[in-house]
Protein backbone atom coordinates (compact mmCIF):
# COMPACT_ATOMS: atom_id res chain seq x y z
CA UNK A 1 0.00 0.00 0.00
CA UNK A 2 1.47 3.20 -0.61
CA UNK A 3 1.48 5.89 2.01
CA UNK A 4 -0.80 8.53 1.98
CA UNK A 5 1.75 11.19 2.15
CA UNK A 6 3.71 11.03 -0.95
CA UNK A 7 0.55 10.96 -2.97
CA UNK A 8 -1.57 13.53 -1.22
CA UNK A 9 -0.24 16.70 -2.09
CA UNK A 10 -2.23 19.74 -3.19
CA UNK A 11 1.55 21.48 -4.10
CA UNK A 12 1.55 19.08 -7.37
CA UNK A 13 4.39 17.90 -6.05
CA UNK A 14 5.28 14.36 -4.37
CA UNK A 15 5.48 15.40 -0.32
CA UNK A 16 8.96 14.36 -0.04
CA UNK A 17 10.15 16.86 -2.65
CA UNK A 18 8.32 19.29 -1.63
CA UNK A 19 9.95 19.25 1.99
CA UNK A 20 13.16 18.82 0.22
CA UNK A 21 12.71 22.66 -1.38
CA UNK A 22 11.63 23.61 2.00
CA UNK A 23 14.27 22.37 3.45
CA UNK A 24 16.68 23.96 0.47
CA UNK A 25 15.38 27.41 0.93
CA UNK A 26 15.93 27.56 4.54
CA UNK A 27 20.33 26.10 3.97
CA UNK A 28 20.32 28.86 0.97
CA UNK A 29 19.64 31.76 3.93
CA UNK A 30 22.53 30.41 6.05
CA UNK A 31 25.04 30.12 3.37
CA UNK A 32 23.72 32.78 1.98
CA UNK A 33 24.12 34.95 4.64
CA UNK A 34 27.61 33.16 5.68
CA UNK A 35 28.36 33.81 2.24
CA UNK A 36 27.71 37.62 2.30
CA UNK A 37 29.67 38.34 5.37
CA UNK A 38 32.37 36.93 3.79
CA UNK A 39 32.33 38.48 0.99
CA UNK A 40 31.58 41.91 2.48
CA UNK A 41 34.63 41.70 4.90
CA UNK A 42 36.54 40.45 1.76
CA UNK A 43 36.27 43.79 -0.17
CA UNK A 44 36.61 46.26 2.40
CA UNK A 45 39.70 44.05 4.16
CA UNK A 46 42.20 43.90 0.96
CA UNK A 47 45.15 42.41 3.85
CA UNK A 48 42.92 39.54 3.63
CA UNK A 49 44.55 38.64 0.52
CA UNK A 50 47.66 38.21 2.01
CA UNK A 51 45.60 35.18 4.53
CA UNK A 52 43.76 33.86 1.18
CA UNK A 53 47.14 33.53 -0.44
CA UNK A 54 48.10 30.25 2.64
CA UNK A 55 45.11 27.76 1.46
CA UNK A 56 45.68 25.52 -0.90
CA UNK A 57 44.22 26.13 -4.57
CA UNK A 58 45.14 22.62 -5.76
CA UNK A 59 42.97 20.85 -2.89
CA UNK A 60 40.56 22.92 -3.49
CA UNK A 61 40.48 21.95 -7.37
CA UNK A 62 40.72 18.78 -6.84
CA UNK A 63 37.81 18.76 -4.03
CA UNK A 64 35.60 20.66 -7.24
CA UNK A 65 36.58 17.48 -9.10
CA UNK A 66 35.33 15.14 -6.45
CA UNK A 67 32.11 16.98 -5.28
CA UNK A 68 30.56 17.44 -9.44
CA UNK A 69 31.81 13.86 -10.41
CA UNK A 70 29.66 12.67 -6.81
CA UNK A 71 26.65 14.83 -8.08
CA UNK A 72 27.27 13.04 -12.25
CA UNK A 73 26.51 9.86 -10.06
CA UNK A 74 23.97 11.05 -8.12
CA UNK A 75 21.63 12.59 -11.30
CA UNK A 76 22.53 9.33 -12.83
CA UNK A 77 21.12 7.46 -9.92
CA UNK A 78 17.75 9.00 -9.83
CA UNK A 79 18.00 8.10 -13.72
CA UNK A 80 18.27 4.59 -12.82
CA UNK A 81 15.39 5.03 -10.23
CA UNK A 82 13.20 6.56 -12.58
CA UNK A 83 12.98 3.29 -14.95
CA UNK A 84 12.96 0.76 -11.87
CA UNK A 85 16.23 -0.53 -12.03
CA UNK A 86 16.80 0.23 -8.14
CA UNK A 87 20.49 -2.13 -7.64
CA UNK A 88 21.96 0.47 -10.12
CA UNK A 89 19.98 3.31 -8.40
CA UNK A 90 21.96 2.08 -5.06
CA UNK A 91 24.93 1.18 -6.88
CA UNK A 92 25.27 4.76 -8.06
CA UNK A 93 24.41 6.56 -4.41
CA UNK A 94 27.46 4.37 -3.02
CA UNK A 95 29.59 6.03 -5.56
CA UNK A 96 27.98 9.00 -4.71
CA UNK A 97 28.28 8.72 -0.89
CA UNK A 98 32.19 7.44 -1.91
CA UNK A 99 33.09 10.59 -3.32
CA UNK A 100 31.74 12.28 -0.48
CA UNK A 101 33.79 10.28 1.52
CA UNK A 102 37.09 11.36 -0.04
CA UNK A 103 36.04 15.48 -0.18
CA UNK A 104 36.18 14.64 3.30
CA UNK A 105 39.32 13.11 3.97
CA UNK A 106 41.42 15.36 1.98
CA UNK A 107 39.52 18.25 3.74
CA UNK A 108 40.84 16.46 6.99
CA UNK A 109 44.18 16.22 5.48
CA UNK A 110 44.06 20.15 4.26
CA UNK A 111 42.47 21.09 7.71
CA UNK A 112 45.54 19.32 9.88
CA UNK A 113 48.16 20.86 7.63
CA UNK A 114 46.62 24.61 8.15
CA UNK A 115 46.40 24.28 11.81
CA UNK A 116 49.51 22.95 12.32
CA UNK A 117 50.80 25.65 10.07
CA UNK A 118 49.58 28.17 13.15
CA UNK A 119 46.34 28.87 10.53
CA UNK A 120 43.63 28.25 13.12
CA UNK A 121 40.24 29.72 13.44
CA UNK A 122 41.37 32.12 16.32
CA UNK A 123 44.51 33.55 13.56
CA UNK A 124 42.45 36.54 11.98
CA UNK A 125 38.84 37.51 10.14
CA UNK A 126 39.72 35.58 7.39
CA UNK A 127 40.12 32.13 9.40
CA UNK A 128 37.33 32.37 11.31
CA UNK A 129 35.17 32.68 7.90
CA UNK A 130 37.15 29.99 5.84
CA UNK A 131 36.72 27.20 9.01
CA UNK A 132 32.95 28.12 9.65
CA UNK A 133 32.52 28.23 6.03
CA UNK A 134 33.95 25.13 5.28
CA UNK A 135 32.96 23.26 8.41
CA UNK A 136 28.92 24.20 7.74
CA UNK A 137 29.45 22.73 3.95
CA UNK A 138 31.57 19.72 5.50
CA UNK A 139 28.86 19.03 7.99
CA UNK A 140 25.57 18.90 5.46
CA UNK A 141 28.32 16.48 3.05
CA UNK A 142 28.36 14.16 6.16
CA UNK A 143 24.56 14.28 6.72
CA UNK A 144 23.82 14.34 2.86
CA UNK A 145 26.27 10.62 3.09
CA UNK A 146 23.93 9.76 6.02
CA UNK A 147 21.11 10.38 4.21
CA UNK A 148 21.74 8.44 1.17
CA UNK A 149 23.11 5.48 2.46
CA UNK A 150 19.60 4.91 4.26
CA UNK A 151 18.17 5.84 0.42
CA UNK A 152 20.36 3.27 -1.13
CA UNK A 153 19.63 0.67 1.64
CA UNK A 154 15.63 0.77 -0.21
CA UNK A 155 16.80 1.45 -3.65
CA UNK A 156 18.57 -1.83 -3.43
CA UNK A 157 15.66 -4.02 -2.76
CA UNK A 158 13.29 -1.93 -4.88
CA UNK A 159 11.94 0.11 -2.59
CA UNK A 160 10.96 3.90 -1.93
CA UNK A 161 12.64 4.58 -5.10
CA UNK A 162 11.15 8.22 -4.97
CA UNK A 163 13.90 9.03 -2.12
CA UNK A 164 16.58 8.95 -4.85
CA UNK A 165 15.10 11.88 -6.17
CA UNK A 166 15.15 13.91 -3.18
CA UNK A 167 18.46 12.94 -1.89
CA UNK A 168 20.30 13.58 -5.23
CA UNK A 169 18.10 17.37 -4.96
CA UNK A 170 20.05 18.04 -1.70
CA UNK A 171 23.33 16.53 -2.62
CA UNK A 172 23.26 19.30 -5.91
CA UNK A 173 22.48 21.65 -3.48
CA UNK A 174 25.93 21.22 -1.20
CA UNK A 175 27.79 20.76 -4.64
CA UNK A 176 25.87 24.21 -5.49
CA UNK A 177 27.15 26.03 -2.33
CA UNK A 178 30.71 24.64 -3.24
CA UNK A 179 31.05 25.96 -6.19
CA UNK A 180 30.80 29.80 -4.84
CA UNK A 181 33.17 28.54 -1.71
CA UNK A 182 36.18 27.30 -4.12
CA UNK A 183 36.57 30.70 -5.56
CA UNK A 184 35.83 32.75 -2.53
CA UNK A 185 38.39 30.73 -0.62
CA UNK A 186 40.72 29.32 -3.21
CA UNK A 187 40.56 31.74 -6.27
CA UNK A 188 40.53 35.42 -4.73
CA UNK A 189 43.72 35.85 -3.70
CA UNK B 1 1.26 -3.57 -35.95
CA UNK B 2 0.50 -6.48 -33.40
CA UNK B 3 0.90 -5.86 -29.20
CA UNK B 4 3.94 -7.70 -29.02
CA UNK B 5 5.46 -6.02 -31.80
CA UNK B 6 4.34 -2.79 -30.30
CA UNK B 7 5.60 -3.31 -26.73
CA UNK B 8 9.34 -3.72 -28.28
CA UNK B 9 8.88 -0.53 -30.32
CA UNK B 10 7.85 0.87 -26.98
CA UNK B 11 10.76 -0.69 -25.11
CA UNK B 12 13.46 0.61 -27.85
CA UNK B 13 12.07 3.84 -27.64
CA UNK B 14 12.07 3.96 -23.79
CA UNK B 15 16.30 2.18 -23.55
CA UNK B 16 17.02 4.77 -26.08
CA UNK B 17 15.22 7.80 -24.56
CA UNK B 18 16.97 6.72 -20.89
CA UNK B 19 20.53 6.60 -23.14
CA UNK B 20 20.42 9.94 -24.29
CA UNK B 21 19.18 11.14 -20.67
CA UNK B 22 22.65 9.93 -19.16
CA UNK B 23 24.62 11.14 -22.32
CA UNK B 24 22.92 14.36 -21.50
CA UNK B 25 24.21 14.46 -18.07
CA UNK B 26 27.77 13.14 -18.90
CA UNK B 27 27.93 15.64 -21.22
CA UNK B 28 26.97 18.49 -18.69
CA UNK B 29 29.93 16.93 -16.30
CA UNK B 30 32.38 17.41 -19.07
CA UNK B 31 31.24 21.02 -19.48
CA UNK B 32 31.38 21.76 -15.57
CA UNK B 33 34.77 20.08 -15.64
CA UNK B 34 35.94 22.51 -18.70
CA UNK B 35 34.74 25.73 -16.93
CA UNK B 36 36.08 24.54 -13.64
CA UNK B 37 39.46 24.36 -14.98
CA UNK B 38 39.08 28.03 -17.02
CA UNK B 39 38.02 29.38 -13.39
CA UNK B 40 41.29 27.92 -12.26
CA UNK B 41 43.14 28.96 -14.76
CA UNK B 42 41.96 32.90 -15.65
CA UNK B 43 43.29 34.32 -11.80
CA UNK B 44 46.75 32.69 -13.10
CA UNK B 45 46.64 33.96 -16.72
CA UNK B 46 45.84 37.51 -15.33
CA UNK B 47 48.07 38.04 -12.89
CA UNK B 48 50.60 36.27 -14.63
CA UNK B 49 50.19 39.42 -17.99
CA UNK B 50 49.65 41.80 -14.77
CA UNK B 51 52.86 41.14 -13.38
CA UNK B 52 54.89 41.34 -16.81
CA UNK B 53 52.92 45.12 -16.96
CA UNK B 54 50.81 43.45 -20.26
CA UNK B 55 47.92 44.69 -17.99
CA UNK B 56 46.44 46.97 -15.58
CA UNK B 57 46.03 45.84 -12.00
CA UNK B 58 42.11 46.84 -12.28
CA UNK B 59 42.09 44.46 -15.93
CA UNK B 60 43.93 41.21 -14.22
CA UNK B 61 40.71 41.54 -10.85
CA UNK B 62 38.17 41.88 -13.75
CA UNK B 63 39.46 38.67 -15.03
CA UNK B 64 39.91 36.82 -11.95
CA UNK B 65 35.74 38.17 -11.43
CA UNK B 66 34.48 36.93 -14.65
CA UNK B 67 36.66 33.62 -14.97
CA UNK B 68 36.20 33.01 -11.08
CA UNK B 69 32.88 34.09 -10.20
CA UNK B 70 31.13 34.72 -13.17
CA UNK B 71 31.89 31.24 -14.44
CA UNK B 72 30.95 30.11 -10.52
CA UNK B 73 27.16 31.62 -11.41
CA UNK B 74 26.80 29.41 -14.72
CA UNK B 75 27.91 26.54 -13.10
CA UNK B 76 25.60 26.94 -10.06
CA UNK B 77 22.73 27.52 -13.06
CA UNK B 78 23.79 24.40 -15.04
CA UNK B 79 23.81 22.21 -11.90
CA UNK B 80 20.22 23.65 -11.20
CA UNK B 81 18.75 23.37 -14.30
CA UNK B 82 20.33 20.00 -15.45
CA UNK B 83 21.34 17.74 -12.13
CA UNK B 84 17.62 19.26 -9.59
CA UNK B 85 15.73 19.73 -12.61
CA UNK B 86 14.76 23.44 -11.30
CA UNK B 87 12.98 24.61 -14.72
CA UNK B 88 10.51 21.39 -14.65
CA UNK B 89 9.49 21.81 -11.04
CA UNK B 90 6.08 23.52 -10.36
CA UNK B 91 6.66 27.83 -10.59
CA UNK B 92 5.92 27.98 -7.02
CA UNK B 93 9.25 26.49 -6.32
CA UNK B 94 10.99 28.63 -8.41
CA UNK B 95 8.95 31.66 -6.39
CA UNK B 96 10.11 30.48 -3.48
CA UNK B 97 13.97 30.20 -3.79
CA UNK B 98 13.66 33.37 -5.70
CA UNK B 99 12.22 35.04 -2.52
CA UNK B 100 15.07 33.60 -0.35
CA UNK B 101 17.47 34.94 -2.69
CA UNK B 102 16.45 38.22 -2.62
CA UNK B 103 15.85 38.49 1.01
CA UNK B 104 20.06 37.38 1.06
CA UNK B 105 20.19 40.68 -1.24
CA UNK B 106 18.77 42.56 0.87
CA UNK B 107 20.77 41.15 3.94
CA UNK B 108 23.57 42.14 2.19
CA UNK B 109 22.28 45.54 1.15
CA UNK B 110 21.18 46.50 4.87
CA UNK B 111 24.38 45.32 6.36
CA UNK B 112 27.28 46.34 4.10
CA UNK B 113 27.34 50.08 4.65
CA UNK B 114 27.97 49.27 8.12
CA UNK B 115 30.93 46.52 7.46
CA UNK B 116 32.42 48.16 4.64
CA UNK B 117 32.88 51.40 5.38
CA UNK B 118 35.57 52.42 7.92
CA UNK B 119 34.55 56.32 8.23
CA UNK B 120 32.01 58.61 7.71
CA UNK B 121 30.72 62.61 8.14
CA UNK B 122 30.40 62.07 12.21
CA UNK B 123 32.14 58.15 13.01
CA UNK B 124 34.98 56.60 12.32
CA UNK B 125 35.11 53.08 13.27
CA UNK B 126 38.19 52.52 16.42
CA UNK B 127 41.76 51.71 14.75
CA UNK B 128 41.78 48.07 13.20
CA UNK B 129 45.49 47.74 14.39
CA UNK B 130 44.49 45.81 17.44
CA UNK B 131 42.76 43.23 15.51
CA UNK B 132 45.08 42.63 12.23
CA UNK B 133 47.30 40.29 12.57
CA UNK B 134 51.10 40.81 12.88
CA UNK B 135 52.29 39.28 9.18
CA UNK B 136 48.82 40.45 7.75
CA UNK B 137 50.61 44.06 8.49
CA UNK B 138 53.92 43.37 7.51
CA UNK B 139 53.36 40.68 5.11
CA UNK B 140 57.11 40.76 3.57
CA UNK B 141 58.24 40.08 7.29
CA UNK B 142 56.70 36.38 6.92
CA UNK B 143 57.08 35.43 3.34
Amino acid sequence: MTPIATTRSAAGLPTGTLAVWWLLASEIVIFGGVLCSYIMHRLSHDWWATEAAHTNVYIGLFNTFVLLSSSLSAVLAHAAAERGDGKLAARRLWYTIGGGGVFLIVKSVEWTSEITSGFTISSSGFWQFYYTAAGIHASHVIAGMIVMAFVAAGAAKGKYLHRVENAGIYWHFVDLVWIFLFPLLYIAK
Amino acid sequence: MNDQAEQVAHADHAHADHAAHEKHYWMIWALLLGLLLVSFAGPIVGNALHDRGAITTAFARNITLITAFGIAVYKAWLVAKNFMHVTVQPRFVVYMLSTVLVFMLLFYAGTAPDVMEHEGANWAKPSPHGVIPERALHPEEHH
